[in-house]
Parts: structure tokens; sequence; C-alpha cells
């Protein structure tokens, strides 16, 4: 049944491609985004026994279960204001303010279909239990998102898609180096042994530590590539900020995840064969380079869609900073609330970007005076992503410093905490600048249903961070669990 | 019979590292394509037949065939005859595939693998032929010649996968097959729209994007 998580999508996306009525794509996006939110948040909540939904190499863990219902919320957000988006932009030709060239985006049955065949890629990432698969799938995200980022057909997204395209293909080329070093790793199994998880995961494996050590490293550079942890996230600003917004907050929310799923698939063999603290060891440096690296680009910073991107750097610096002082169950928590948040901020970006007519900072300034709920909501959102209570993303940093006082060594959450208040300061004094004063221009847009989504967003990080219910605190213990149990 | 096979290869690495010419950069990576898709035939075999020569043939096809074709249309379609400014000139690069050959001996002879296989000379010349795929894409200024640069690691890479663990399922290697095939296809054509908006494809001058630029002065 869980594979219809990955066929439907598919098959609409395919469909997406030929069908003519603008009309009818629309509502097709929209109504397979709500039937794989709803269904994906069911098998997430309340999953019937969890083991039976397995067939050939497909099937859904917990770990899967919950990624899967984060990044399908995310897309269900991010489809309604895609509807918005695309209504809009074919009623006019859009003139490009820097450079004041006419541009025309892409055709709009491409863009439906590529969104919709990127949701079943994410899903079959999901779903995979074969190393082999889920490298298909994540090469696949990256092939079909390149003409989500080509939309406004313009110099500057060409680039940006080229550098994505090229720097993401490499790292994912060597991503799979380290799928081979892992069959070789299985190798002792006998001939011809399946890298799936269950079979590698299955009672008296052991695995050649050498072979999975070489493969740990390649996997975490090759999809940390794609994840964009530093030094391997050069192309994440450039096409975060000159996707769509639509396209830059599912990059951003969904994508990155996916790719930190990827690795900590890698991570429960490297668990198994008591490869632990070597693959923790690896987390730390990546995940404290990533935040320090975002520190430094987030202050100084003159676009604010870059800026965001570089905030995706710093989250996913944390995630792996989480996992290496313990925590899994932080991780995960934090992973749902960088989605969340992120996919809020961007859709306020689009919004911003559509009424003043320009990405950068020293542009925008008054947002609050004429678009007032843009205003609160992107103001709020940075608020948020930095980690203020009561949103969820100061739950999980909570969560996550406190393993790393637990962990031992003090420096550990001094660093942490000390690039958080770098961060913390630079994105305020932006947000403040942006939100407050004397407005830069005469009148914006007022429109307040392609903001709703981002309300939506920020109101589910809200409600991570003042309640958690049962089903939903099973579901993170449960994803937890398989890494290693909580800290 | 296998090692005349690695040792051409290693052949073909330096040639590719040495010409500047494109399409013989073209017809180069078709050779290295041929001679990696017929080394199953070398292996002891293990494998049944039938599945052997899809294997085979499906590899000759797309990496000698289709690719290569594609990747000469695409040259004559943005009319580029040679790489121009390569950031390492030729005999520095050739120099630069020795020293790979080298670092990848010295990484195989710390990485043994643990078991038999057809020849010891598999593991360093797919490491090896990947560094230069690898060292193409980053010294080359040219977006075909990353493409080609891409196409090279990606055949080592096969060539790794191929020679040691042919059992994986036959489903699993095509869809890897078929990844890589609309991977370049999908790069081709971002190289077609590059050419046309830019009227160049030389990827050293795509810098509009970065994040602080010298003009951008921050007005406060």
């Amino acid at each position: 049944m869980a594979i219809l998580l990955f066929l439907v999508p598919f098959a609409a996306g395919l469909a997406a491609f030929v069908i003519k009525s603008d009309r009818l794509r629309r509502r097709l996006l929209f109504s397979v985004a709500c039937a794989h939110a709803v269904f994906s948040l069911y098998l997430c909540l309340f999953p019937s026994g969890g083991e039976d939904y397995r067939w050939l190499w497909f099937g859904l863990d917990a770990l899967g279960r919950y990624f899967t219902a984060v990044f399908s919320l995310l897309f269900l957000c991010a489809s309604f204001y895609a509807v918005i988006y695309l209504k809009e932009e074919k009623s006019r030709p859009r003139e490009k303010k820097e450079e004041g060239l006419l541009f025309n985006n892409a055709p709009e049955a491409a863009f439906t279909g590529c969104l919709l065949v990127f949701l079943a890629s994410m899903s079959l990432l999901a779903l995979s239990r074969h190393f082999g698969l889920i490298w298909i799938a994540m090469e696949a995200t990256t092939l079909v998102s390149a003409p989500l980022i080509y939309f406004h057909r313009q110099r500057s997204s060409l680039e940006a898609t080229w550098k994505y395209l090229l720097i993401c293909s490499v790292g994912i080329a060597l991503a799979l180096f380290g799928n081979l070093f892992l069959a070789v790793s299985a190798s002792g199994q006998g001939p011809g042994t399946e890298i799936s998880i269950d079979r590698l995961l299955g009672p008296g494996v052991r695995l050649d530590p050498l072979w999975l050590k070489a493969g740990f490293i390649f996997v975490l550079v090759g999809y940390g590539t794609k994840m964009g942890l530093a030094p391997m996230h050069t192309w994440l600003p450039d096409a975060h900020s000159e996707a769509p917004s639509v396209a830059s907050a599912l990059l951003s929310g969904a994508l990155l995840n996916c790719a930190f799923l990827a690795i900590l698939r890698f991570y429960q063999l490297c668990l198994a064969n008591g490869l632990g603290p070597f693959c923790r060891e690896l987390f730390l440096i990546f995940g404290i380079l990533s935040m320090a690296v975002a520190a430094v680009f987030i202050i100084g910073q003159s676009d604010y869609k870059r800026l965001l991107a570089y905030s995706s750097v710093e989250h996913m610096g944390i995630l792996c900073f989480a996992v290496a002082v313990g925590t899994a169950y932080g991780s995960m928590l934090q992973a749902a609330n960088h989605s969340f948040l992120k996919g809020a901020l961007f859709i306020c970006a689009g919004n911003i970007l559509a009424g003043f007519r320009s990405k950068k900072i020293a542009d925008v300034r008054g947002i609050a005076h004429i678009m007032p709920w843009a205003g609160v909501l992107w103001f709020a959102g940075i608020l948020a992503i930095c980690g203020m209570p009561p949103f969820g993303a100061f739950l999980s940093e909570w969560i996550i410093l406190k393993a790393a006082f637990s962990s031992g060594n003090l420096w550990l959450p001094a660093v942490y905490l000390f690039l958080l208040g770098v961060i913390f300061i630079g994105m305020t004094g932006t947000g403040i600048r942006m939100t407050f004063g004397v407005p830069s221009i005469p009148e914006g847009k007022k429109s307040f249903l392609s903001l709703l989504p981002a309300l939506l967003l920020l109101l589910l990080s809200l409600f991570l961070g003042i309640y958690m219910p049962a089903a939903l605190d099973g579901a993170v213990s449960g994803a937890a669990a398989l890494l290693g149990g909580q800290g | 019979m296998l090692d005349v096979i690695l040792m051409l290869l290693v052949l073909f690495n330096l040639f590719s590292l040495g010409s500047t010419r494109i399409s013989a950069s073209i017809r180069v990576v078709a050779y290295q394509g041929a001679a990696i898709g017929v080394v199953p035939l070398f292996l002891p075999g293990k494998i049944p037949g039938g599945i052997l020569v899809t294997i085979v043939l499906v590899t000759l096809l797309v990496k000698a065939g289709i690719l290569p074709w594609f990747l000469r249309y695409a040259q004559k379609r943005v009319n580029v005859r040679r790489e121009e400014k390569p950031f390492v000139g030729a005999s520095a690069s050739i120099l630069s595939g020795v020293a790979a050959l080298g670092t990848a001996f010295f990484i195989s002879s710390r990485l043994p693998i643990p078991f038999a296989v057809a020849s010891p000379f598999i593991v360093p010349v797919a490491l090896s032929v990947s560094l230069t795929g690898f060292f193409i894409i980053i010294s080359r200024a040219e977006a075909l010649s990353q493409v080609i640069g891409y196409l090279i690691l990606e055949n080592g890479i096969y060539l790794f996968g191929i020679a040691l663990l042919l059992e994986q399922p036959l489903l699993v290697e095509l869809g890897m097959l078929l990844d890589v095939f609309v991977g370049i296809f999908v790069m081709g054509i971002t190289v077609f729209h590059i050419s046309r908006e830019f009227e160049h494809t030389d990827t050293s001058r795509l810098s509009g994007l970065a994040d602080w630029l010298p003009e951008v002065k921050r007005s406060e």
C-alpha cells in the first residue's frame, strides 16, 4: 500500500505534462498533494504494526514514515502556494528589476509535472530499502528539480541551474562509490549479497569495517553535497535564491532532509557494526563547520533569499551536530521544525519579492506598513527559525544543547551556543531592518491567500513547540530509536 | 586480456587529459565506454549468459553509442571546437594524470579487497579513471568538457562496480545506467540553453552569482 506514495504522484506528474487545461492541472497538483499528505500523516501517526508495508525493496520503517510525513505536509502547503503563484505568473510577463529584461517563464505544464515527479522521487527515497534504489531516487530528485530552478528563464537562474546540476551530480557520483564500497564490505556474507537495509541489518551480519568506513566517508561527502553541508554547500545559495520561491521552499525544506535521510540509512548500518563513534566524529566536524560557514555568510548578507539559504546550511549543520552529540530525537524534531519554518519563510519571501520586486535586503524596508500580513509572518518566521520560544525550533535546539552539555565536553555546547548567537543577531537584525521603518515602495500587494500556507506552516511549528501528543511523540521516538535511541 | 583492456583505459585517461579538442575527447570517451562495456566478458564467469549479454549490449549501446553521439550533436549545436582557456594546460594535465594513477595505486594498496578478484589492477584503474574525470571537471572551463569529465567519472565508478560486484540485481544496475543517461541529457540540454542565452559556454564566465560582489555596497 505504501508504494502508492510513490506511484500516485509519479503517474500524476506524467499526466501533468500532457494535460492541456491549466485549471485541471492545478487541481490535479493540489489534490494529489492533499491525498499524499493525508495518507502519509496517517501512516506516521497510526502505524499498524509497522512491518507489514514491505514489498520487494520497498517498505516504510519509523524513520521513513516520519520523514515522509514532514515533507508531505510541506509539499501540501507549497502546492497551495504554487497554484496561486502560477495563476499570477500566467497573467503577465514579468520584468526583472535588476536587468530590465523581459523574460518568460518555462511552460507551466513542465513545472507542475516536475513538482509532482519531485514528490514521487522523494517518496521513493523514503520508501527504498535497497541502497542502490536510494541512490537512484536521490539522483532522480536532482534531475527533476533542475527544471524547477530554471523556471524563470533568465541568465542568473541558468547559472544557478548549471552549478546545481554539476556539483550535485558529482556529489552523488561519490555517493555511488560509497554504495559500491558497502557492497565490497558486505561480500563476506557470500557472493551476491543484496545491499538492502533488511539484509544487512539482519542477525549475524558482520560487515568489513575498513570498507564500511570508507563507504561512509564517501556517502557523507556525496549525499552531504546534496544536503548542503559545508564545504560542499556552494551550489545551495545560488539555487535557492534563483529558483521561484515554491521550489526554494521545497528544495530547502524537503530535499535537504531527504539527503540527510539517505546518510542516516548508512549510519544505521555503521551503528550496527560498532562504528558509531567514528561516524559521530565526522558528523561533528561537518556539523560545526556548516554552522560556522553559515554564520560568516549570514552576517553581511545582502540578498534575503540567500540569507534563508545560508540559514538552511546552518540547520543542516545542527542536524548533524545533534546526531554527533547523541540525541537523534532532537535531530528528528529539528528536521521537522526546519522544514516547516523554512517553507513558511520562503513563501513569505516569495510574497515580498512579488511586492518589492527586489531580492536585495537594502531595497526592502517597512514591510509591516504596506504588507501587514507578510511583515508579521516574515518577522515571526525569522524569530522562530533562530530558536525563539514558543516555536518548535526552540524546543529541539534546547534538547540538543542539553545533550551537548551531557556529552562531557564543554567546548561543544560553548561553540554551539556561540554560533547560534551570532546567527541570531545576524538574522534578526536583518529581519528588523526589513520589517520596520519607512517603507521603500508606496504600495504593496495585499493578498492574504498567498500567505495562508506560510501561516499554516508557522502554526505547525508553534504546535510542535507547545504541545506534543502521544502519537507524535511515538513517531519521533520511533524514528530516533532506529538511530541508536535518544540520548 | 583483461589487463590489456585495463592498460588501454590508462592510456585513454592520459589521452583525454592531453587533448583540448572537444571532438577528440568525445571519441576517447566512446572508446573508453566500449572498453569498459566488454570487461564483463573477460571475468571468470559466475553470471548466467543471458544476463551477461544483456549487460554488455546495454552498456555498449549507452556508453559507446548514444551518449557520445549526443555529445557530438551537442558540440555541433553549440559550435565549440576546442577548450580555449583551460585552467590547467595540456602537459600539466597529463602530469596530473600520472599523479592520479599513482594516488589510485596507493589508495588501493591501503584498501585490500576482501575476496579474490580477476585482476589486481581493476581497483587502481577504476579509481584513476574516476580521478581523471574529476580532474577534467575542475580543470576545464567549457561546459561540454565538464559534461565529458562527468561521464568519465561515472565510467570509472561503473568499471569498479561491474568488475567487482556484478552479482547485484540487474534492475538496480540498469536503474543506475538510466540515471546517468538522463543526467547527461539534462546537462546537455542545459548547455544548449547556456549557449543560446550567453552566446558562449565558458563556465568561468558564469559568475553573476556570488555573496560579496564588488559593486554591491551595503547602504547603511
